[in-house]
C-alpha cells in the first residue's frame, strides 16, 4: 500500500505549527509544483472492508503501470505517481476522498475504484470539477446519460456485457429453463437485463427471477423454491460475498447434482476465498484470468511482470484493471503531449491500445472499453498449483455489438 | 402467481426453523445478559463471529468438529469473563447506556483484532464430514446439516433451562435477576453470578457462531447484520426472557422464510417491520417481564 | 493578567454562539483540507440535533440517521428532479425531516428506555429500505447523484460554491444559525423542561409539565437540524449516499457525542471534529482504524465519561468557582 508522504507531513504541519505556518506551506508546494512537478493520479479504492484484497492488488498492479512509464521516460521528464486513498466501500467517504485529492493534492487524473455506487459519486465530484476520470469496476450506469460526461471513462467491464457473454456462451450448452437469483440492487437487475436480452433470441424460459437483499447471509430461505422449480441453469446474479454464501448453500441444498450453476462474474480472489468445494462446477465471466496467458501474448507480457516485480503470485481480475486504467490515461497523456484533463480526453477517445488481454479501444458516445470477456469455470481437481483455480472455456472477442446501444444510453448519436 | 405445493410450503418452513434456531440461540444469550446485567451487549455479533472462526481454527488444529463444539464455548466465554470483569464491571450503576456504549466499541476492536489474526478475506467453511448430505423428509429433501443444527438447538436449550431451573446455581441466577438486592443481603456475591452469566451468553454466542459457520460465509463482518437480527428476535421475544427468545427466534426465522417465498425482496424489511409492531402494541414483547428467566 | 483570562472566559461562556463562531471561522485553516473542514461541520451539527435529545433530554435514540437521510435525499431531489434553487433544497430537507420526527416520535414516545432506542433503530431500518427500493427517486444502492450547485446566486453578488473555502463558509451561515437557535432553546424554560425530564420524568409529570408533548417536541427539533445537517451534506458531497439512512451512521452520532461530552452545549461539535480527524488520520497510519476508534472510544467511556469537551468546561468551572471564592 503507498501512500503519499506529503498527505502525511502536512497534516501533521498543520497539526504542530499553527495558522500563520499553515499559510506559509502552501506556498512551498506551489513552488515545487513548478518545477517539473509529478504527474499525480488520485486512486481511491477500498483498502478497508470486504474488497480489501481485490483493492490491494489493484493498487498493486496500478503501480507496476507506474513504474513502467517512470522507467521509459515519463512525460517531457514528469514522472508519474499514485495518490491511493482508502474509500472504505462507502460512497460518502469516497467523495470526501475525490475532494481532498482535487481540492488539497491537486491531482491531475483520477483512477478507482470498485463497486458501483462509489464510482459514480467519484465520478461526480470529478466532472464537476473537470477532472479526468477512468472508472476500473463494473457499472451499467456510468454509461449512461446522466452520470456520464466528457470526463468520464469507463475502463472495466459492464454488467450488461458481462452478462451477455455468459449468456451467449452457456445457454445453448445446457438447456433452455433457467432461474435467476438475483442480488435486489441496480447492479443485480443490470445483470439480469443482460442475460434476458441475449438469451429472447435463444428461445430462453425464464421460470422465475427471485429476488434477495443485498448481503444475504443466509440463502437457504431460497433453495427450496429454486429446487421446486427444476431449472436447467441456475444464474446467481449476485457479487463478493453473496455470491460465495449463495454458491455455498447451493451445493449444501444439492443442487448441482440437476443444475447448470452459472454467474455472471467470478472473481479471482472470491473463489481463493471461497474454496474449491463451493465454486466447484460454476462457469462464469470475467475481464481476466491469468490462465489466458497461453492464448494471449499481451496476458503473458503482463503477468511476466508482475510476477518479476511481486516475487511469484499472478495478477487478479480486478488488478489487471487497476493496471490498465492507469495505463491508459499516461499513454494517452504522451499522446496529447499534455496534462490537461479535456486533451487528455479527447486523445483517450482516439486511442486504441493492448495493455494486457488484446485490442481494445473506447467508443465515443460513452467512453466505455470495448473489450473482450473471460469465460471460466472453477475447479477442484487437477489444480497444478494455489492459482490454477480455473478452466478458460472461451474468450468471446470485443465487440461493441454486444454493447448496448448509444440511443438506449441516451446519447445523442453525433458525439 | 406460481404454485406453492404443500412440500414446498413444508420446505419452507423447516428452512425457516433452522434459520430460526441460530436466531433463538443468539437471542438466549442476549436475553441471559440483559435479563441478569441489564446490559445491552452491542458485541454480542462480535462473539458470534469470533466463536465462528475460533471454530473453523480449532476444526482445522484438532481435525474434530465435535471436540470443537466444545472448546469454542470455553474459548469465547473465557473471553466474555475478561471483558467483564475490566471493561463491563466498572461501568455498573453509571446508568443503562454506558455498557452499551461499550460494548459498541468493543465490536469494533474484536472485528479488528479477527481481521489482523485471520486476514481480511475471511476463512472457508465446509461442513463436517459425518453430517453432509441431504435427507428425505416425506416432503422433499433437506440439508442433514440444518436438521443438525435444529436439534443440537433443542439439546442446548433444554441443558440451560434444566440447569436455571433444577440446580442451585441456576436458583441463584433466577433470584440475582429478580431482586439482586436481596441476593446480597444472603451472602452472595452478585458480582460473581454477574460476571459468570455475561460468560454463558457470550460462550452460547460463540458456539452459535461454530453452528452456523458451514451454512455460511465465515468474515470478519458477518456478526454486524446478525446483531441487528438478534435485537429484533430479543425484543420481540421479550428482553430478559429464556423461553421468549425461543419462541421469537423460531417465529422471526420462519416469517424470513416464508417473505422469502413470497415476496423476497421484503424479507429483510418484513421482521424490521414485525420488531416495530410488537414494540408499538406490546413493548415487553411476547413473554416479558422486568428482567425474569422463564 | 489571571483577571483578564477570567473575564474573558466569563465573557465566552456568556455568549458562547459568539465564541464557537469564532473559532469556527478560522476552523479551516487548521484542518488539512478543506472538505475534512466541512465534513466535519456537518456531523457536528448532526452531533449537536443529536445532543439535544440524548444529552438534554435523555433519550438515546439509534435511528436518528434517518433524519440525515430524509434531510440529504429531499434536498437532493428537489435538486435533482425538481431542478429547484438551493435554498427552497435546503428548506425542503429541513421540512421534510421534521415531518419525520413527528411521525416517528409520535409512535417512539409511546415507548421508553431501551425500547426506546430498539423502536427508532427499526422505524429507522424501515425508513432505510422504503429509501432503497425508491430508485427512480434515490438512485437506490447507487445514491443520488447530480445534486449540483455550482454557484450560490445572492441579490448583487455570486459566489462558486466549487471552491471549497466558500463551501465552508457558505455552510457556516446555516450552521451558525442552528447553534444559535439551539442555544436560544436551551436558555428558554423549555431547555429547563427538557433537562427536568433528563433527571426525573416522573416528577416533572408531577410538576405539571405536559412530559410526552415535550419530548415530541424536543424530539422533531433534534430530527429538523440534524435533517439541515443533511440538506448540507447533499450540496457538499453533490451526491446523497444510501448508508446516510443506516443505523451505523445512527451509531456515530452516539460515539460523537459521547466522545465530545453530552449535554454540553458544544461538546458533540468537538467530539465530531475529533471522531473524524482521528478517523482519517488513523485511517492513513494503519487499516486497523476500526480498531483504533473502538478502543479510543473505550477509553472514554471508561475514564472520561463527559468527554474531552465536557471533561474541560468541568475543570474550567472548578477553576472559576476556585478562583472567585478566593476573590
Amino acid at each position: 500500500m503507498t501512500l503519499s508522504n506529503d498527505h502525511f507531513n502536512s497534516g501533521r504541519r498543520s497539526l504542530i505549527v499553527g495558522g500563520a505556518a499553515v499559510a506559509v506551506a502552501p506556498t512551498l508546494f506551489n513552488v515545487a509544483q513548478a518545477q517539473g512537478a509529478t504527474i499525480k493520479i488520485g486512486f481511491p479504492v477500498p483498502l478497508t472492508g470486504p474488497y480489501s484484497s481485490e483493492a490491494q492488488d489493484q493498487v498493486r498492479c496500478a503501480e507496476l503501470a507506474i513504474k513502467e512509464f517512470n522507467e521509459s521516460g515519463g512525460f517531457n521528464g514528469r514522472k508519474a505517481e499514485l495518490l491511493v486513498r482508502d474509500t472504505k466501500l462507502n460512497p460518502g467517504e469516497a467523495a470526501t476522498r475525490a475532494l481532498e485529492l482535487i481540492e488539497k493534492d491537486k491531482v491531475d487524473f483520477m483512477a478507482g475504484s470498485l463497486s458501483a455506487a462509489t464510482q459514480l459519486s467519484i465520478n461526480a465530484v470529478c466532472r464537476d470539477r473537470k477532472v479526468l476520470f477512468n472508472s476500473i469496476s463494473q457499472s451499467d450506469t456510468i454509461n449512461e446519460v446522466k452520470d456520464w460526461s466528457m470526463y468520464t471513462f469507463h475502463e472495466a467491464l459492464n454488467p450488461h456485457l458481462t452478462a451477455g457473454a455468459v449468456a451467449r456462451y452457456a445457454f445453448p450448452k445446457f438447456g433452455k429453463k433457467v432461474v435467476y437469483l438475483t442480488a435486489d440492487y441496480a447492479y443485480g437487475q443490470e445483470m439480469v437485463r443482460g442475460f434476458q436480452r441475449a438469451g429472447q433470441s435463444m428461445g430462453m424460459q425464464t421460470l422465475a427471477d427471485i429476488r434477495h437483499p443485498i448481503g444475504t447471509a443466509d440463502f437457504s430461505a431460497f433453495l427450496p423454491r429454486i429446487q421446486s422449480l427444476k431449472p436447467d441453469i441456475l444464474v446467481m446474479n449476485n457479487f463478493g460475498r453473496d455470491q460465495l454464501n449463495a454458491a455455498k448453500q447451493a451445493t449444501d441444498f444439492g443442487l448441482k447434482a440437476t443444475t447448470k450453476i452459472i454467474a455472471p462474474i467470478l472473481l479471482y480472489t472470491a473463489r481463493q476465498a471461497g474454496g474449491p468445494e463451493a465454486f466447484e462446477g460454476i462457469l462464469g465471466g470475467t475481464s481476466y484470468y491469468w490462465g489466458m496467458e497461453d492464448k494471449v501474448p499481451a496476458a503473458k507480457a503482463f503477468n511476466d511482470k508482475y510476477r518479476k516485480a511481486y516475487g511469484g503470485g499472478v495478477p487478479s481480475d480486478y488488478g489487471a484493471l487497476g493496471y490498465a486504467g492507469v495505463r491508459s490515461i499516461l499513454q494517452a497523456v504522451r499522446e496529447a503531449k499534455s496534462t490537461d484533463s479535456m486533451k487528455v480526453s479527447i486523445a483517450l477517445r482516439q486511442m486504441h491500445y493492448n495493455s494486457y488481454k488484446g485490442d481494445q479501444f473506447y467508443r465515443k458516445c460513452d467512453h466505455q472499453s470495448v473489450q473482450s470477456v473471460v469465460i471460466v469455470e472453477s475447479k477442484s481437481k487437477n489444480m497444478k498449483d494455489k492459482y490454477d483455480v480455473f478452466n478458460v472455456l472461451a474468450i468471446e472477442p470485443a465487440n461493441e455489438k454486444n454493447l448496448r446501444s448509444c440511443e438506449e444510453l441516451g446519447h445523442k448519436i453525433s458525439t | 402467481m406460481f404454485d406453492i405445493t404443500p412440500q414446498l410450503f413444508a420446505l419452507q418452513l423447516m428452512t425457516g426453523i433452522a434459520l430460526g434456531a441460530v436466531y433463538a440461540l443468539l437471542a438466549i444469550g442476549l436475553s441471559l445478559i440483559f435479563g441478569m446485567l441489564t446490559v445491552v451487549n452491542f458485541a454480542h455479533g462480535a462473539f458470534f463471529m469470533v466463536g465462528a472462526f475460533l471454530g473453523i481454527y480449532s476444526i482445522a488444529l484438532t481435525g474434530s468438529f465435535w471436540f470443537s463444539l466444545l472448546l469454542v464455548p470455553l474459548a469465547t466465554g473465557a473471553i466474555g469473563l475478561v471483558c467483564e470483569r475490566f471493561l463491563v464491571r466498572p461501568l455498573y450503576g453509571r446508568g443503562l447506556d454506558y455498557p452499551l456504549l461499550l460494548t459498541f466499541g468493543l465490536s469494533y476492536v474484536m472485528i479488528d483484532v479477527m481481521r489482523f489474526t485471520f486476514g481480511i478475506e475471511g476463512l472457508p467453511t465446509s461442513t463436517p464430514p459425518d453430517l453432509r448430505g441431504a435427507v428425505f423428509l416425506g416432503f422433499g429433501y433437506f440439508p442433514l446439516y440444518r436438521l443438525f443444527l435444529i436439534a443440537a438447538t433443542a439439546v442446548i436449550v433444554l441443558g440451560l433451562w434444566l440447569f436455571i431451573e433444577k440446580t442451585r446455581y441456576g436458583l441463584i441466577i433466577r433470584a440475582g435477576s429478580r431482586d439482586p438486592e436481596i441476593v446480597k443481603v444472603l451472602g452472595i456475591d452478585i458480582a460473581r453470578v454477574w460476571w459468570l452469566v455475561f460468560g454463558i451468553g457470550t460462550a452460547i454466542a460463540g458456539l452459535s457462531g461454530l453452528l452456523a459457520a458451514p451454512t455460511r460465509a465465515v468474515n470478519p463482518e458477518m456478526g454486524i447484520p446478525i446483531l441487528a437480527e438478534s435485537f429484533v428476535v430479543t425484543v420481540v421475544g421479550g428482553m430478559g426472557s429464556l423461553p421468549g427468545a425461543v419462541v421469537a427466534g423460531l417465529l422471526v426465522g420462519v416469517v424470513f422464510s416464508m417473505t422469502s417465498l413470497l415476496a423476497p425482496e421484503y424479507a429483510e424489511l418484513s421482521i424490521f417491520v414485525l420488531m416495530a409492531v410488537v414494540l408499538l402494541i406490546r413493548p415487553q414483547g411476547f413473554f416479558g417481564k422486568a428482567g425474569l428467566m422463564s | 493578567m489571571k483577571n483578564s483570562i477570567i473575564s474573558l472566559l466569563l465573557l465566552a461562556r456568556r455568549h458562547r454562539v459568539a465564541t464557537v463562531l469564532l473559532f469556527l471561522l478560522v476552523f479551516p485553516f487548521l484542518m488539512p483540507y478543506d472538505a475534512l473542514s466541512v465534513n466535519i461541520l456537518i456531523f457536528g451539527l448532526y452531533a449537536v440535533g443529536f445532543n439535544l435529545l440524548f444529552g438534554y433530554t435523555g433519550m438515546l435514540s439509534f435511528g436518528h440517521a434517518a433524519f440525515l437521510g430524509v434531510g440529504g435525499y429531499l434536498a437532493g431531489i428537489a435538486v435533482v428532479h425538481g431542478g429547484w434553487p438551493w435554498w427552497a433544497a435546503i428548506v425542503t430537507g429541513v421540512a421534510a425531516s421534521c415531518l419525520a420526527g413527528v411521525v416517528i416520535g409520535y409512535l417512539a414516545i409511546r415507548t421508553r428506555g431501551i425500547y426506546f432506542s430498539m423502536v427508532t433503530l427499526a422505524l429507522a431500518q424501515i425508513m432505510y429500505y422504503v429509501f432503497y427500493k425508491a430508485e427512480d427517486w434515490t438512485g437506490g444502492e447507487n445514491g443520488l447523484r447530480g445534486v449540483r450547485v455550482e454557484s450560490i446566486k445572492l441579490p448583487g453578488l455570486s459566489i462558486d460554491f466549487i471552491n471549497p473555502l466558500n463551501k465552508y463558509y457558505v455552510i457556516l451561515v446555516f450552521v451558525a444559525l442552528a447553534l444559535w437557535f439551539v442555544s436560544r432553546i436551551l436558555n428558554s424554560p423549555f431547555g429547563a423542561v427538557i433537562e427536568a425530564i433528563r433527571e426525573n420524568e416522573k416528577r416533572a409529570a408531577a410538576c405539571g409539565y405536559d412530559v410526552a408533548r415535550a419530548k415530541l417536541l424536543v424530539f422533531v427539533l433534534s430530527a429538523g437540524i440534524c435533517g439541515l445537517a443533511g440538506a448540507l451534506r447533499a450540496l457538499h458531497l453533490s451526491i446523497v449516499p444510501i448508508d446516510s439512512l443506516h443505523y451505523l451512521q445512527s451509531g456515530q452520532a452516539v460515539m460523537m457525542c459521547l466522545l465530545g461530552g453530552m449535554g454540553t452545549f458544544f461538546g458533540p461539535f468537538v467530539g465530531a471534529a475529533v471522531f473524524m480527524y482521528l478517523e482519517d488520520v488513523v485511517t492513513n497510519l494503519t487499516r486497523y482504524w476500526m480498531g483504533a476508534v473502538g478502543m479510543v472510544f473505550m477509553v472514554f467511556v471508561l475514564f472520561f465519561p463527559k468527554g474531552i469537551w465536557g471533561t474541560l468546561v468541568h475543570q474550567m468551572e472548578r477553576w472559576l468557582r476556585r478562583q472567585g471564592d478566593r476573590a
